[in-house]
């Protein structure tokens, strides 16, 4: 279909609504607007960050999950024990994709799972020795672990567990942070509250205590990349190359010293605004570090970005963002030149998390398409901001979309492609829609930077193109209507 | 005669463990079997009638063996006075942990392992004063106990904590079969106290089942770990609680409650004089400001 004007979009909105009764109508209207780019705020619009009606499906997360699963699990050099009962951890282990350099249950531990194994004695008698114990039996076996994060399941909230104290005497006997977190997973409306607890966290923990430095004059941290499936890798080459020295980058593939070798820096570059946008204003307050957010998707972007970031430096700088553009032109040009004829039209719609509803536009931009449908999870108000001016005037912008919803608009608008994650893909696949996954890039990546945006054309490409759409119809059913189609099946 | 579960709540310090302990006592001198199930972490449910400190508590043995699943029934259930059986859910020191999940742990184990036999007359849950939470209502949940026995005095707070486990009583009554079978007064000596709870029952919809007088043979018995019953047989308070048992015995009148009113509750207890009629011209007013005024 071809864009739509503000009125079908605003009547499309009504169209899915309507079924509900009339207070979830009501709600959920507040969730779901027609693009204005004009806005400066965006919750004149829509509202986001609040609970999730009952009976729907949604596709939120937890507190546990922001802070065990995004913010502090990737810390690598550091264990972070699962407090409760075996699930929340196991179920979750090595499931993002960061990926680390080390060796795995020597120096590094990012695809381990350590618990306390709640049983019901731990539940009535309180898990503080157990964890106490846990503590010192993961010194003993790993003794190169660089700290300890206590992560708290919902029962620790419900007993009271004091993990605090366990954790501050740990601290003083190991001599190294050990770090409560109160991330029980009932608390806040989404995986969103667990990002800003596990934030003040670090700042108690990692950064107590610790002065500014006098760093060198280019040094910089690359904040809130989660190295999927290395993306980290693929940004902080381009940084380098430019001439800056990147001291830290956390947490994907992060460690310790490097959150701790921050307040040296010049400028904190922040790629996640949502899960990491705290713990950058506190430096900012605290040691006066400027942070700049940025977006290594696509081309256009990344030139964007890297010239931003060099105007924060001098002329070397600022030359060197040149250079690395030009240098990587005639590649992505030959990246564009290869896929744009085969992408350019089709529509795209996103349902993400945290940055990738509006940092990915672009890069599809490049490619010659045009995201038609964006939203988010777990946004708040200031991600809309920021959306708003990336996406085109009247199209669909959806917040913690229903399954109902979001088949719906997709049934009306029919992308040629959709992007989310694991939970959504076998249903529109089954529909007949290409599919990625944009959380984990379906196993594949990176996606960051200028090697990550041919990885990203190849993959966007290979979903659309599969000669296995063409075989979504039984060959028996070859050149027959569609209503004769629906008289079969019935 | 089918299995008769009945529960015990009352404000804490109302003396709920004694008067169970002793009505237990006269009924299994009465030809009665009895299991005594312990529903508060301090363990002293049973000491009377096990001449002992404090049982060793389901949840104890079970985190010293590992889970629950590991214990034998043997393992935490004791015979006392007149083949009373006896068993203490248990649970953590104040501060730590989840009592009221102790509680719901030990009694599954206890229906799991067959400690309810076809044998047994009456089963007590003897439950901790305060009803703080969920757990501590497990013993009036559907299957459990039918008649709820509610031990008060003629004393305020005790009053306010019997309505208030009334009103918990209409909520689980209202899905499962558990029903207010009395109020036991268990006196203080306070003034027409006899009076007083009767026309707190009979608000609620209920009887005072019992009037249990104030007599220093408990104290006596109970410094030897002993009830009544067992250490002096003869003494008049004895036959009070043979009374209570016999009433026990013999009760039909098993009601869903109606419980009161804050106003309605303090309108009874300023009848009977023990609460005064509130003056609202000096509520918030500090002792400088009632002097000037």
């Amino acid at each position: 279909m071809t864009t739509m004007t503000r009125e079908e979009t605003e009547a499309l909105i009504n169209e899915v609504l309507e079924v509900y009764p009339a207070d979830s109508k009501e709600e959920r209207a507040k969730h779901l607007m027609a693009n204005d780019s004009s806005l400066e705020k965006a919750s004149k619009c829509i509202t986001s960050n609040r609970k999730s009606l009952p009976g729907v499906m949604t596709i939120r997360g937890c507190a546990y999950a922001g802070s065990k699963g995004v913010v502090w699990g990737p810390i690598k050099d550091m264990i972070h024990i699962s407090h409760g009962p075996v699930g929340c951890g196991q179920y979750s282990r090595a499931g993002r994709r960061n990926y680390y350099v080390g060796t795995t249950g020597v120096d590094t531990f990012g695809t381990m799972n350590f618990t306390s194994d709640f049983q019901e004695k731990d539940i009535v008698f309180g898990g503080d020795k157990k964890l106490a114990k846990l503590i010192e039996e993961v010194e003993t076996l790993f003794p190169l672990n660089k700290g300890i994060s206590v992560q708290s399941e919902c029962p620790i909230g419900l007993i009271g567990d004091d993990i605090e104290a366990v954790s501050k005497k740990a601290a003083k006997e190991l001599n190294k942070p050990v770090v409560p977190v109160r991330c029980e997973g009932f608390r806040g409306v989404s995986q969103s509250l667990g990002h800003h607890i596990a934030n003040d966290a670090i700042r108690d923990h990692m950064l107590e205590g610790v002065e500014k430095k006098e760093g060198g004059p280019y040094d910089v941290s690359v904040i809130g990349d989660y190295n999927i499936g290395g993306d980290a890798w693929s940004s902080r080459i381009l940084l380098e190359e430019m001439g800056l020295n990147v001291v830290a980058q956390w947490s994907g593939d992060g460690t310790v010293e490097e959150m701790k070798a921050c307040p040296q820096v010049k400028l904190n570059l922040l790629h996640c605004y949502r899960s990491m946008n705290y713990i950058s204003r506190f430096m900012e307050e605290k040691y006066g570090i400027p942070w700049l957010e940025y977006n290594f998707f696509g081309p256009t972007k990344i030139a964007e970005s890297l010239r931003a970031i060099a105007a924060h430096f001098d002329d070397k700088i600022m030359e060197g963002a040149e250079r690395v553009i030009a240098k990587y032109q005639p590649l992505m040009q030959a990246v564009v030149d290869k896929y744009k004829p085969r992408l350019e039209g089709k529509k795209v719609m996103l349902y993400v998390g945290g940055l990738r509803p509006r940092h990915v536009i672009g890069a599809y931009e490049d490619l010659g398409m045009e995201v038609v449908g964006t939203g988010y999870e777990f946004a708040h108000n200031d991600d809309y901001d920021r959306t708003v001016k990336e996406m085109g005037n009247a199209t669909l912008i959806y917040d913690d979309v229903t399954g109902y919803e979001f088949e719906e608009f997709v049934k009306k608008i029919k992308p040629d492609l959709i992007g989310s994650g694991i939970k959504e893909k076998y249903i529109f696949q089954k529909m007949g829609i290409p599919f990625r996954q944009m959380h984990s890039w379906d196993y594949s990546g990176p996606y960051h930077g200028y090697d990550g945006f041919a990885i990203f054309a190849r993959d966007m490409d290979m979903a659309i193109n599969s000669p296995t759409w063409s075989g979504m119809k039984a060959p028996w059913l070859a050149g027959a209507e569609a209503p004769a189609a629906k008289a079969v099946n019935e | 005669m089918a299995l008769r579960q009945c529960a015990i709540y009352g404000k804490g310090g109302i003396g709920k463990s004694t008067t169970t302990q002793n009505l237990v006592a006269a009924l299994s001198e009465a030809g009665k079997k009895v299991m005594i199930v312990g529903c508060d972490p301090k363990a002293d449910s049973t000491r009377l009638i096990l001449h002992s400190k404090a049982q060793t508590t389901v949840m104890h043995l079970a985190a010293e063996a590992g889970s629950v699943e590991d214990l034998e029934l043997e393992d935490v259930l004791s015979v006392g006075y007149g083949g009373i059986k006896c068993v203490e859910s248990g649970g953590p020191e104040p501060g730590v942990g989840c009592a009221g999940r102790g509680v719901i742990t030990a009694i599954n184990f206890l229906e799991e392992e067959g400690a309810y036999d076809e044998d047994l007359d009456f089963v007590f849950y003897d439950v901790l004063g305060d009803v703080v939470c969920g757990g501590f209502a497990m013993p009036i949940r559907e299957n459990k106990a039918q008649e709820i026995y509610i031990v008060v005095s003629g004393e305020m707070m005790a009053m306010y904590a019997a309505n208030n486990i009334a009103k918990g009583i209409v909520k689980y009554a209202s899905s499962g079969g558990v029903r207010l079978a009395g109020l036991i007064c268990n006196s203080r000596n306070t003034a027409r106290e006899d009076e007083l709870i009767e026309e707190l029952a009979r608000q609620l919809g209920t009887q005072m089942i019992h009037f249990v007088p104030r007599d220093n043979e408990v104290q006596r018995a109970e410094i030897r770990r002993m009830t009544v019953i067992e250490y002096n047989p003869k003494a008049k308070q004895a036959d009070e609680y043979r009374a209570l048992a016999q009433k026990v015995i013999n009760n039909k009148k098993f009601v869903i409650p109606t419980p009161l009113s804050m106003d309605e509750l303090e309108e009874v207890m300023m009848k009977f004089g023990i609460l005064e009629e509130e003056d609202e011209t000096i509520v918030g007013k500090t002792a400088a400001e009632l002097a000037t005024a």
